[in-house]
């Protein structure tokens, strides 16, 4: 059965393949490279199970219609790259404090402004935290094979269900249009989380009440008629301006996300129980970093592996942990240096910490990293 | 390094690189028993320019999806011949169409100059299968994949009416490919 | 509600109307200045969804930002105070993921013209069956008075202090123009006619607009040497506008440079979500 399923895909088909996995029903984009083919596959795909899906006039419209989609319960998804990620960013707020579950897919490609469309690029991993106005929960999740992305995206709806708060697949250029065998899995293979609903009356129903970290939502046309906004709020959904009450709305979304960090984390460590030199990194250039650290290791050289799942909220417990255990961590990056931040941040100190760079639309390749590796060796 | 074989395919944009790569990567891994990825570079527009399509093919999971040191490479245009040729492995083997490429790089590496789309257009009538023709004649030179998983892979990627047209072009390719080893 | 019952001898209710059906009483009192029309429009508006007999459960009832943005706040529908300029889109999701809710969008001149201009534009082109009220009153108000897509040639603003130089939208040309199946004008004044003018909007199928003249006593007002509120409605609204069914019967001289009120386009044309239910049966089939 599996062997039948075995299909040669693109990342962003996988992508596709993640989201109706996941149940996605609802899908608003605007056509951008590299990203495209997940908009064009949906709207296939979608119609086929009564989904819906619209090319709005631009990546602003988009998102405000893939959140409009989700408010009426239905999973929704909408997909871009840097420049309309930039665009997005009013409304993943918007998301944020409504806290409205939504996925942004975000292939990222060379910026800044238009910069490479078609080459890969992994500058975004700060906008994916910061790129929206005012302090917000952020959380991204990183895929770095093709059968990952598909894994990934089903995560991604799954962290945004359950926490009601916008999720970003954030992936590269490499990933979203390099094909590999996957398998599609069966149902009931991946987890599959949808959203909790009220089961009280709607006169004590009140979307943000303050007795749950996550409350349920209702989706509208259902018998709760309650109020959104994108103001600070009450549990009513009514705006405040009462400070202590802000506050109360501004943290509550805050650490729903950052009590549950534990379980949003996912990494993948590779030979670093005995490593003293440690590769962090994210995407496709942790498949160059894999490779080479397998030479390194094939050449006796004690190198390892942490490649962060979940760049947001940022495994501070694992760099943290592992900066006490090895000489150096080095932190490739297809940018000028925005994880390398973290990681210093992270280690204090604590071991040496080296980033590799690249901006010129090309990968890092395996024997880039090995260099370094070598260095510290 | 060495239990990673790579292909790539180059010219321009609209000549069908890509589809080449992705149909030896589905070879490769769905109708072979090997492991394949299949990337591709190509600018912003979708005819002209220099594109390439790679394909990595290993019994062995497969990280890096780029090509770093070549064992068969395909040029139908002089442009991407000159901008890709360089990372060739030596020994390796550079197929280049013979009406396109008039200067010939010089390297370590078997070089075979043949006429692909001329082939293709003369004995097929349409040069649009020229990709398909260099397909079999890669198949061939490589030994990397079975005939029958190439034109079983060709097949499930063409549209029913050029089925017989397209599986003509790759058992061409095999055939002119036999005659020049 | 702060405004006074409007004097209607015509009004054909025989007991007062229920506006606390349609509102939440405990978010009063509202935002809007004294003399501004929007609680007059929600009036309005309100009497024309009692007249169409949806459930309250099934309205859905959008905005942007601005002080007529604020409206949903007031009302008991399912409603949602979105993102500046961004309500069409917001709307546009939630219709197409229900059609058969009753989505109406609130948003002001600044709004639905200038930051939200081209989601208004494209809106109106997929004719998806939406209602949307644009309260027209030539300012934004909520920052204070600056000019606005609608602000005529030579008026003053906190930003045109010298004489606005820009010419204003009609926003009924643009919607007509851009694809809107039902577009139509009232004012605020005209609260009858308005009230009639919406159910018409409202029972329409496709996108209907209705473009409400309503002045803004506060920015507007005093910096364009209005006497009073009263005074620049009878200015701006009663004598500055003419209903489209009078238009022949009028000397050319009354007509002549003033806005028409009532319905000024009623086309049909296929409707978004009935054509993207074609759409689902075409690929369910097609599978």
């Amino acid at each position: 059965m599996a062997e039948k399923r075995k299909k040669l895909l693109q990342g962003n088909e996988a992508c596709v393949e993640g989201a109706l996995y996941a149940g996605c029903m609802f899908y608003a984009g605007y056509p951008i490279t590299p990203s495209t083919e997940i908009a064009e596959g949906l709207s296939v795909r979608l119609p086929q199970r009564g989904g819906k899906f619209i090319q709005m006039e631009d990546e602003i419209a988009s998102i405000a219609a893939a959140i409009g989609g989700s408010m009426t319960g239905l999973k929704s998804l909408t997909a871009t790259s840097g420049p309309g990620f930039s665009l997005k960013q009013e409304g993943l707020g918007y998301a944020c404090i409504a806290e409205i579950p939504l996925v942004i897919v975000n292939v990222m490609r060379g910026g800044p402004s238009t910069g490479y469309p078609t080459g890969p690029s992994q500058s975004d991993i700060m906008q994916a935290k910061w790129g929206t106005h005012g302090d917000h929960p952020a959380i991204a999740v990183t895929p770095a094979y093709v059968q990952e992305i598909l894994s990934e995206t089903v995560r991604a709806f799954n962290l945004s269900e359950k926490y009601r708060t916008p999720v970003i697949v954030l992936y590269d250029e490499i990933l979203g249009h390099m094909r590999e065998p996957i398998t599609i899995p069966d149902a009931g293979e991946l987890p599959v989380v949808d959203r909790a609903k009220p089961t009280c009356p709607p006169e004590e129903y009140f979307p943000y009440d303050e007795k749950y970290e996550v409350p349920p939502l209702a989706p509208f046309g259902t018998g709760y008629r309650y109020h959104v906004t994108g103001l600070n709020h009450k549990k009513d959904g009514f705006p405040t301006n009462d400070s202590k009450q802000i506050r109360e709305n501004n943290m509550r979304i805050m650490n729903k996300i950052e009590n549950h960090k534990d379980e949003i984390w996912k990494n993948e460590e590779k030979f670093l129980d005995d490593a003293k030199i440690a590769v962090v990194t994210i995407g496709s250039t942790a498949r160059s970093a894999n490779f080479a650290v397998r030479v390194a290791r094939e050449q006796g050289i004690k190198a390892g592996l942490l490649r962060p799942l979940t760049v947001w909220p940022f495994p501070d417990k694992a760099v943290k942990e592992l900066s006490k255990r090895v000489r150096a961590i080095i932190v490739p990056e297809l940018n000028l240096g925005q994880m390398v931040l973290e990681v210093e941040r992270c280690a204090g100190g604590a071991c040496a910490v080296e980033g590799i760079h690249r901006v010129d639309g090309e990968p890092i390749n395996p024997a880039q990293i090995l260099e370094v590796i070598k260095k510290y060796a | 390094m060495s239990a990673r074989y790579e292909i790539r395919f180059s010219g321009s944009g609209g000549q069908g690189m890509i589809l080449a790569g992705i149909i030896m990567a589905e070879a490769a891994a769905i109708y072979g028993d090997k492991n394949a990825v299949q990337s591709q570079s190509y600018g912003p527009e979708s005819r002209g320019g220099a594109s390439k399509a790679e394909v990595i093919i290993s019994s062995q999971p497969i990280d890096y999806p780029k090509a770093t040191s070549i064992d068969c490479m395909l040029a139908m245009t002089q442009e991407a011949c000159n901008k890709y040729h360089s990372d060739i492995k030596p020994g390796g083997i550079l197929l280049v169409d013979s009406e396109e490429v008039k200067t010939l790089p010089q390297g370590d590496f078997r070089l075979i100059s043949f006429p692909i789309i001329g082939t293709a257009r003369e004995e097929l009538g349409k040069t649009i299968v020229a990709n398909i023709v260099s397909l079999g004649m890669i198949t061939e030179l490589t030994g990397i994949v079975s005939h029958e998983a190439v034109e079983k892979a060709v097949l499930a990627r063409v549209p029913a009416a050029f089925m017989e047209l397209n599986k003509k072009a790759v058992n061409i390719g095999f055939a002119c490919a036999k005659a020049l080893k | 509600m702060s405004e006074p019952a409007v004097k209607e001898k015509k009004q054909k209710l025989s007991v007062p109307f229920n506006y606390d059906k349609y509102m939440r009483p405990h978010k009063l009192p509202h935002i809007w200045c004294p003399g501004c029309g929007h609680g007059i429009v929600l009036k309005s508006l309100l009497r024309a969804v009692e007249a169409t007999g949806i459930d309250k459960d099934n309205i859905c009832m959008v905005s942007g930002i601005g002080c007529s943005s604020r409206t949903p706040g007031y009302v008991d529908f399912n409603t949602m105070h979105t993102l500046h300029g961004r309500a069409f889109s917001f709307a546009t999701g939630i219709k197409l993921a229900k059609p058969e809710m009753k989505v109406i969008v609130i948003s002001g001149d600044g709004d639905a013209l200038a930051i939200g201009g081209n989601h208004f534009i494209h809106t109106c082109r997929r004719n998806i069956d939406l209602t949307a009220i644009v309260y027209t009153n030539s300012t934004y108000g909520m920052t204070g008075g600056q000019y606005s897509p609608t602000t005529p040639i030579g008026d003053i603003a906190t930003t045109s202090r010298y004489g606005n130089i820009e010419p204003p939208f009609d926003a009924c040309e643009m919607a007509k123009a851009a694809g809107a199946t039902f577009v139509a004008r009232g004012t605020a004044y005209h609260t009858l006619e308005l009230e009639k003018t919406i159910l018409a909007a409202l029972q329409h199928k496709g996108m209907s607009v209705v473009d409400v003249i309503d002045a803004c006593p506060t920015y507007y007002g005093r910096m364009n040497k209005f006497k009073s509120a009263t005074h620049m409605m009878e200015v701006i609204e009663k004598d500055g506008t003419v209903n489209v069914k009078q238009v022949d019967k009028l000397p050319p001289e009354k007509v002549q440079g003033k806005l028409l009120r009532g319905i000024l386009h009623n086309v049909e044309r296929p409707e978004y979500c009935q054509q993207y239910a074609n759409i689902i049966e075409k690929a369910k089939g097609g599978k």
